[in-house]
């Protein structure tokens, strides 16, 4: 059984060198991964609704910046900005990095995380809560979706990318993929 | 000593939920559509008609059996969405409908005889003379007892009644005459009963203030909590007022049912089916309760001991309490 007190922060020193790293190259791979999400996980934008229309910032709280998610059918965009710089939000849904992957893997609970006070909310909540389950219903795993946007490559991507993801997470107790499923 | 083996009854909000109840040993799961014909009414939850369809297929193919809550009370002039979902629910061979509404059993029972019905908790009916006219007039065969009862109470009703009982074990502690309360409706102006959704997320709003949680529902303050404390779920029967000279939760504090010690006690007094509430509740939580607590009633079976409290990491206010079953409340 997990305990909400046990999920662990990003390391001070790392996230001190992040403050300065550049956000350009992050947000284009988040660009192209929701994008890889909106055609491998349709369902997910279904389930949203009216609710996909909404901006999101997704606010790891133990790194230097955030993201601003925007799940629009037609056109979504993840980019990655400084908190300063995030502009206009209707949802915010912050906690640890780890807390956040863990939701996004199915290792955590979001209202024991809010119970916990581990997962801050503010805003749109009604946009919160479609976006959570939305997403616990689609059981993604996020080290496949960066295998698939190796394209044609994926099935030699996939493996390893979830063999590393798998050992790097179980080394710093973050759940950076999803453990309880076999993806051919 | 032969026990019987209790049916464990598990929530799924979406079809991944339901699955993963299947998984952990669920013998019944119940579920909604998406839509105000069930009481957990929330955004991006619950089940079209073509996921309930593949979601039952799946638990009949793993011996288990699916339920489908059509349990809010149908507003005037639009029963047809009502009458339509339990027409799709006998459709999809749903293994029983649970129903509240006098109306919707009148019509369950007529146009699908053949239909299992169960009575939902929200119709509150806690009385034998209650539940049998139920079962007289459309042939329920279960009913699922309010969560006002004693462990002594539940007893004295089986030994009245010829139909099944099933009880709340774990999860929100709904403390009000459920399918009466009107409290949510007074702040938010949508109805639980009737809309679906208690304290609905479109009129829910945390702000953190000094470090402090606020909820606000329909405009109103409702809980301040420092920080470190645990935050409840936004509803006013677990807010916390100033009345008088009192200040603190008027009606009930943020605690959530766990009644897994009590499982001896409640198989004695006759309840069929344990049933786990949290429908809302994630993938996850679903497959730790339901394992849980299908370990418990197995080793309840067993003769074995059944070990309780081991869940209290996923509940409300992150503490637990066994509500009326024990009537230790304020």
């Amino acid at each position: 059984m997990w305990n909400a007190k046990d999920i662990p922060l990003f390391p001070a020193a790392g996230a001190a060198v992040l403050r300065f790293a550049p956000l350009t190259p992050l947000s284009m791979a988040g660009a192209h991964l929701v994008k890889t999400l909106v055609q491998r996980h349709p369902s997910l934008f279904s389930r949203l609704g009216e609710q996909a229309e909404k901006t999101f910032l997704i606010d790891p709280t133990d790194l230097p910046f955030a993201f601003r998610l925007q799940p629009h059918g037609e056109a979504p965009s993840l980019e990655a900005v400084r908190r300063e710089d995030a502009g206009f939000w209707d949802a915010r849904i912050g906690g640890p990095l780890a807390a956040l992957l863990g939701l996004v893997h199915g290792v955590y609970d979001g209202d024991a995380l809010f119970f916990s006070r581990d997962l801050v909310i503010e805003g749109d909540t009604e946009a919160v809560l479609a976006l959570r389950n939305a997403i616990d219903n689609e059981e993604i795993d996020l080290a496949s979706e960066v295998a698939a946007l190796f394209g044609p490559l994926e099935h030699v991507a996939s493996a390893p990318a979830r063999r590393v993801s798998s050992l790097v997470g179980a080394w710093f107790g973050v759940a950076l993929t999803r453990e309880d499923e076999s993806h051919a | 000593m032969s026990r019987p083996q209790l049916e464990l009854v598990c929530p799924a909000g979406t079809p991944a939920a339901f699955r993963a109840a299947i998984d952990a040993g669920a013998h019944t799961v119940y579920c909604g559509f998406n839509d105000e014909t069930n009481a957990r009414n929330f955004p991006g939850l619950n089940f079209s008609a073509d996921e309930l369809a593949t979601s039952i297929a799946y638990a009949h193919k793993k011996g288990a059996h699916a339920l489908v809550a059509i349990n809010t009370f149908p507003r005037a002039g639009a029963v047809e969405l009502w009458h339509r979902r339990v027409d799709d629910a006998a459709r999809l061979r749903a293994d029983a409908v649970i129903l509240a509404d006098i109306g919707l059993l009148d019509y369950a029972s007529k146009k699908h005889p053949d239909l299992r019905l169960h009575l939902s908790v929200q119709a509150a009916a806690a009385n034998a003379d209650a539940i049998r006219f139920y079962a007289k007039a459309f042939g329920v065969k279960r009913v699922v007892l309010p969560r006002v009862l004693t462990v002594q109470e539940i007893a004295a009703v089986n030994r009245d009644i010829e139909i099944e009982t099933e009880v709340f074990i774990f999860g929100g502690l709904c403390v009000m005459a459920e399918g009466r309360c009107s409290l949510s409706s007074y702040a938010t102006g949508k109805s639980p009963n009737m809309n679906g959704a208690c304290s609905p997320a479109s009129h829910v709003e945390y702000r953190e203030e000094d470090g402090d949680l606020v909820s606000r529902l329909g405009g109103f303050a409702i809980h301040r909590v420092h920080a470190g404390e645990a935050a409840p779920y936004p509803t006013l029967c677990k807010g916390c007022f100033e009345a008088g000279d009192y200040k603190g939760h008027v009606f009930e504090d943020p605690s959530s049912l766990d009644a897994a010690e009590l499982i001896p006690q409640l198989a004695e007094a006759g309840v069929t089916a344990l049933k786990i509430e949290g429908r809302q509740r994630s993938r996850s939580y679903t497959e730790s309760v339901v394992r849980n607590f299908r370990k418990a009633v197995d080793d309840y079976a067993a003769g074995r001991p059944v070990v309780a409290g081991a869940l209290r990491g996923l509940t409300e206010g992150q503490t637990t309490t066994a509500g009326s079953y024990r009537k230790t409340w304020r």
